[in-house]
């Protein structure tokens, strides 16, 4: 018997990931996985292919499948390569540089040389347009149509794919921007218009314009990779609906897609985060630290409750070397994540203190680290794994690439070993723990920043890395539980199969505690549900959904929100203390003292409606089992005290749920391997998963 | 030391760097004031039990980078390591002792661990108002400039100091602003004492010292080896500032010698009446900091590696202001020295310096209602400020940027939230074509400002704005950046003064034209497809490319 057989498709920059789960049974579902390499020129043709190859592995017929969801780079590296439509922004006359003046600022004090990142839009298509309003949404200067009109014949000369319409206060008052988007509809037909009051209808017009540029600038190329698959896909005999991810962590149409393709550009770690937040329901933790580490980058995610912590602004494209305020800001619904530029291809040296620094630069898959014999001559985080003796050269990613210990060594002794006087073992422990070290820092910043702590908190690790960097790490920021899932090659795709259809509604409207607009705001959250509500149901088939309304406040005065969680109603007079007193309460959790004599204001709302699908059955505890015995020793050198000893291997395939074995020992797979430091224990769940958790 | 030692060193060095960031960032998201929170003027580090200081944070502020850390040390003498409890917070915003300017607020707090003292966090903010006249240039001593909290304990083990509570409290237009960020300011401080005990637990450490003599030889070998990659010699450099009620000449002769820099500023102008001055702690900051961004810009900052740098500055000239001269606004002088100690660079390694900025920041500050207009006043009474810059110099090898703070790292404002705090509207905030010095690598393009008050009502600017008679230099053959502008939006183009307290009269807007940055190298020489992108995106007009690059497009 099948049915219910979903299908999700990844993007990623080296690889397409395709997952599919099916009823097999009564109460049997089956996961089936795919990866094949990604094909930049024409993305769709990979997604074909993995689609190919899991049916085929499955058993199952195109027909068969009763739902697509899909999630793709192909935003975020048009953005990065610079590769989109060329795209004009129609703006308020005096506020033509808004995008390249930015905050004015530069993301790095010392360094002379600095590159900032371009505007999507250079300043010849920024065209200015006579029309003002105020803050209230007042218009102090009307738009002047006949000046928006003259525009016409150059926008047509120079060629204009696709339009933005930024407006001063637009979020507060649209009616400039809805009438500029009539005119140029109507002038030039089948040329998009993005217009801010939509795309991010949001204060602080740096960010809004930006948004809302990035939206344009993309949106032809989504709209035909998008009507190219959904036709590949037909001719296939696929019937099913196709969804897209969003970066927030909920699904869309491919309409709606379509429409904001910007809302797309962090699919992939969306998929992640779900992945991850997935798991931590099916153990029922509260708290977790999802920690994903790949090739060229590291992403940790706090995780509340079993939800991603939402977020409204992110940085795409950044210029340099993965710095905040080095790319273009977004405002749209994100999952809250750290990337940094620390992975296993990241390459190691010696700074002018003679400090070993890792990362960003990146080995790539081309030539790879120095161990892969293809190339690399300078030291990557894998080599120094390798030289630490937590691989097998022989073993690697399944035996299909025979590591090179000699070069590895090479490589480690001229970068970093001959300038610190460190023998190649020392040289990689040192290389190890920098890394190691580094994402233990952006882990504590993320959770600084999102005012949340490590305490009684667990980690899951997947990706190539995450693994076997999970216990360092972990000593690093105090937590003493890791969770290793299966799947973790393909996180992302069974992420997607994880994913509520949903839609984030965000819209300011500024009111103070002191003096609450209790009827403003129950008329702008209304009409923000219906919007949500409408969006969710061109995809939920009447399944059940689900409405979260927060809030975001601050203490008058300051400059960073909280966000607070509002009940799903019409607020009455009662509503408006309790928020308060929730608001209060949020605060002093975090930062200790909570501020005297201080009003709180609200800033803006956020509405998501979203179906409910991610249940998790209760799993049974295991029955102790015994273990296996290990497949071989291996000398490896422990990063916390340098020590050398033979640690057991154990093939993770062989070890049954309930079995333990004690640190320091290894377990190995194909994708990668889990390291169990020493005075840490690992136990194999009911799930099968890896339990690691120190004494 | 040991293979493994020497790694856990660094790795000790990378928290305690990661430690004060988290400081920083705990200041930002906490405060109160613009200033810190939008702007990013703020600094954080930690010092040892002498007043060293160990690692600071990079945020936007080289004005802070030795004020502060000169500070500990004077915290240190009041009130001695040995008399400090746990839970105790001491403060001050003394000029002299701090960081500058009464607007700056320095708090001081222990760090303990397993029951010793092993360390001392420092966290500095400018805060929005601190009474007295308001931040600009017209006290004519610091007694008019606003509150003076001499070093005193704003917390003791725990307890605030109710007392010095009330006394900010009633002299502030902005009391709760100003008590919310001295909490704020404490509770970073406390944030730091936490990670670096649980830093401390899990390598078993017992105090700083190793780690600080440590993170000490390495700073200092590696700024020394920087310096000795330096011609040896002798460069001297000369800077006219606008003054207030004269002009300011800012002289600089930079000794290069085998490990240490010296800059004599001997030749300097003598002490403005007004707000200008600058104390030494501020100077020795900038200038350090112009020097460091060319020959050591890798290097963290700390009691080491900011020791080769050496300033000698006369009593009595402008960079050196004594007690109780006004230094309010000290910022629009102090930020045109890294332009003065990259002219002197100039000499020395020419391929490695860029030509003068606007550098100074335009900040106006603006004020409404019944301050400025009394009874006739038609808006709500109105305080605000926004951060604005102008062009910054071309570089060797490429131009300048355009509208972006430099030597400065502070952030900008949107328009959208400075309309939405005050009553005020923003006519224009854009580009200014033709500003950008000419050049093989052309300089920053400025900006232009209109701003009124909304219905068009009276207002005030408290100007502090500079490099409007005396341009931003060119080098090498490359043109001056445009001078600044400052005045009304009126037909007849009326000019304001720079400096000082001035009405915008009814109907009228106040119109600011910001520098651009000089030009690098032979006009001549720039590359004709980079001309003609200018022209095209609007920031060169024809005539001034003709006039400049002989362009013929």
């Amino acid at each position: 018997m099948v049915s219910d057989a979903r299908l999700a498709a990844d993007i990623g920059g080296t690889f397409t990931d395709v997952a599919l789960e099916a009823l097999v049974a009564e109460d049997h579902r089956q996961r089936w996985t795919a990866k094949v390499l990604t094909t930049p020129h024409a993305p769709e043709l990979g997604v074909l292919e993995g689609v190919r190859a899991v049916l085929a592995k499955a058993g199952l017929a195109a027909a068969d499948v009763a739902l697509m969801i899909h999630g793709t780079t192909l935003a975020t590296n048009a953005l990065i390569e610079r590769k989109g439509a060329r795209t004009a922004l129609l703006t308020t006359e005096g506020f033509r540089d808004v995008l390249a003046l930015g905050n004015e600022s530069r993301y790095d004090q010392y360094d002379l040389n600095i590159e900032l990142p371009r505007p999507l839009v250079p300043r010849k298509w920024r065209l200015p347009v006579p029309e003002r309003l105020d803050n209230t949404g007042k218009v102090l200067r009307p738009l002047d149509e006949a000046a928006l009109r003259a525009l016409v014949p150059l926008l047509k000369d120079e060629g204009i794919e696709a339009l933005a319409v930024g407006f001063l206060h637009a979020f507060v008052n649209p009616v400039h921007e809805r009438r500029a988007a009539a005119i140029l509809a109507e002038a030039l037909p089948g040329v998009p218009v993005s217009l801010s009051s939509e795309v991010s209808p949001e204060m602080r017009e740096w960010e809004r314009f930006s948004t809302t540029v990035a939206n344009a600038y993309v949106q032809p190329l989504m709209a035909s990779y998008l009507g190219r698959l959904e036709a590949g896909l037909r001719a296939m005999g696929m019937a099913a609906p196709l969804f897209l991810m969003l970066s927030g962590g909920g699904l869309t149409t491919v309409a709606t897609a379509a429409r904001f393709p910007i809302r797309l550009v962090e699919s992939g770690p969306a998929g992640g985060a779900i992945f991850s937040a997935h798991v931590a329901r099916q153990r029922g933790w509260e708290k977790v630290l999802s920690f994903d580490m790949g090739g060229t980058t590291a992403k940790v995610c706090l995780i509340d409750g079993f939800s991603p912590q939402a977020s409204r602004s992110f940085e795409v494209a950044r210029v340099g070397r993965f710095r905040k305020g080095s790319g273009l800001p977004l405002r749209i619904p994100v999952i809250e994540m750290v990337e940094i530029g620390a992975g296993g291809g990241s390459l190691a040296h010696l700074d002018g203190m003679g400090r070993i620094q890792v990362g960003p630069e990146s080995a790539g898959a081309d030539p790879g680290p120095a161990c892969y014999g293809r190339g690399g001559t300078q030291p990557a985080v894998t080599d120094a794994n390798l030289l630490l003796g937590r691989y097998d050269p022989e073993s690697f990613a399944g035996g299909s690439l025979r590591l090179d210990v000699a070069a590895a060594e090479g490589a480690m002794a001229r970068a970093v070993g001959a300038g610190l006087g460190l023998e190649a073992g020392m040289a990689a422990l040192g290389v190890v723990e920098v890394v190691d070290e580094n994402m233990a820092n952006a882990a504590r910043v993320h959770a600084i920043e999102s005012a949340k702590s490590y305490e009684g908190r667990a980690i899951i690790a997947f990706g190539g890395g995450g693994p076997v960097h999970g216990c360092r790490v972990a000593e690093k920021i105090g937590v003493n539980r890791i969770l290793v899932p299966s799947g973790a090659g393909v996180g992302s795709a069974i992420g997607f199969l994880r994913a509520p259809v949903g839609y984030e509604v965000v819209k300011s409207l500024y009111t103070r505690f002191a003096r609450f607009d209790l009827a403003g705001v129950n008329a702008l959250l209304a009409a923000m549900s219906e919007e949500a509500t409408r969006t969710v149901a061109e995809g939920s088939f009447g399944a059940p959904t689900q409405e979260t309304r927060i809030a975001y406040m601050r203490y008058v005065g300051q400059g960073h929100e909280i966000a607070v969680a509002l009940p799903v109603r019409e607020l009455g007079p009662e509503d408006v203390a309790a928020i308060r007193a929730a608001y209060d309460r949020e605060y002093a959790r975090f930062y200790d003292r909570p501020v005297p004599g201080s009003d709180v204001e609200v800033l803006s709302f956020a509405v998501t409606v979203a179906t409910v699908v991610d249940t998790a059955e209760p799993v049974a505890e295991p029955h102790d089992a015994p273990a296996p015995a290990p497949i071989r020793v291996q000398r490896v050198r422990d990063t916390a005290t340098g020590a050398v000893a033979d640690w057991a291997i154990y093939d993770r395939a062989a070890m049954p749920p309930g079995c333990r074995v004690a640190g320091p020992c290894i377990v190995a797979e194909a994708e990668t391997s889990t390291l169990v430091g020493p005075g840490w224990q690992c136990r194999v769940d009911g799930l099968g998963y890896l339990e690691l958790e120190h004494a | 030391m040991d293979a493994l030692d020497l790694i856990q060193r660094q790795i000790q060095w990378n928290r305690l760097i990661a430690v004060v960031e988290e400081q920083a960032q705990t200041m930002i998201r906490t405060a109160f004031s613009t200033t810190v929170r939008e702007a990013g003027d703020l600094s954080a580090g930690i010092f040892d039990l002498q007043g060293r200081m160990l690692a600071q944070a990079v945020t936007g502020t080289p004005g802070h980078v030795n004020s502060m850390m000169e500070s500990v040390g004077h915290f240190l003498a009041k009130f001695p390591a040995a008399t400090m409890q746990p839970g105790d917070h001491y403060i001050t915003n003394d000029p002299w002792l701090g960081t500058g300017h009464l607007h700056d607020l320095t708090v001081v707090t222990p760090a303990f661990h397993e029951g010793r003292m092993v360390g001392l966090f420092a966290n500095t903010a400018h805060i929005i108002d601190i009474g007295g006249l308001g931040m600009g240039p017209e006290g004519r001593s610091v007694f008019e400039e606003g509150l003076y909290i001499p070093i005193v304990k704003c917390f003791d083990r725990g307890a605030p100091n109710e007392t010095f509570f009330d006394f900010i409290r009633a002299g502030s237009r902005t009391p709760v602003e100003l008590e919310g960020d001295i909490y704020s300011l404490c509770a970073c401080n406390d944030a730091g004492a936490r990670r670096l005990t649980e830093m401390m637990a899990e390598y078993r450490m017992e105090g700083l010292d190793e780690l600080a003599a440590f993170i000490f030889d390495a700073s200092l070998k590696a700024t020394v080896a920087e310096i000795a990659k330096l011609p040896p010699g002798t460069h001297r450099a000369e800077i006219r500032s606008d003054g207030y009620e004269a002009p300011v000449t800012l002289k600089a002769a930079m000794t290069i010698g085998a490990d240490a820099i010296t800059v004599d500023f001997a030749g300097t102008s003598g002490l403005s009446t007004r707000g200008i001055n600058v104390p030494a702690a501020y100077s020795r900051a900038y200038s350090c900091f112009g020097i460091k961004c060319v020959v050591a810009p890798e290097i963290p900052n700390n009691w080491a590696s900011l020791a080769p740098f050496r300033m000698e500055i006369p009593e009595g000239c402008i960079l050196n202001a004594p007690r109780p001269y006004p230094v309010s606004v000290r910022h629009v002088v102090g930020q045109l020295l890294p332009d003065l100690m990259m002219g002197c660079l100039a000499g020395a390694v020419p391929d490695r310096v860029n030509a003068e900025g606007a550098s100074a920041l335009w900040n106006p500050p603006l004020r409404g209602g019944s301050q400025v207009s009394g009874q006739a006043a038609e808006t709500e009474d109105f305080e605000v400020i926004t951060f604005n810059s102008g062009g910054t110099g071309a570089r060797p090898g490429k131009d300048g940027l355009d509208g972006i703070a430099f030597p400065s790292g502070v952030r900008t404002m949107p328009v959208e939230a400075t309309e939405n705090v005050a009553p005020v509207i923003f006519w224009r905030k854009e580009l200014r074509p033709d500003s950008g010095g000419a050049g093989r690598t052309r300089g920053g393009f400025g900006q232009v400002m209109e701003i009124g008050a909304k219905g068009d009502a009276e207002f005030a600017v408290n100007a502090i704005f500079d490099r409007v008679a005396n341009p931003p230099a060119g080098r090498f053959g490359g043109g001056q950046g445009a001078a600044g502008w400052v005045g009304l939006d009126d037909a007849a183009g009326t000019v304001l003064r720079t400096k000082g307290f001035q009405v915008i009269p009814k109907g009228r807007h106040l119109l600011l034209k910001l520098p651009g940055g000089g030009g690098m190298g032979d006009p001549a020489a720039r590359d004709p497809a980079l001309v003609a992108q200018d022209v095209a995106d609007g920031l060169l007009t024809r005539e001034a490319a003709k006039r400049d690059y002989g362009w013929e497009g």
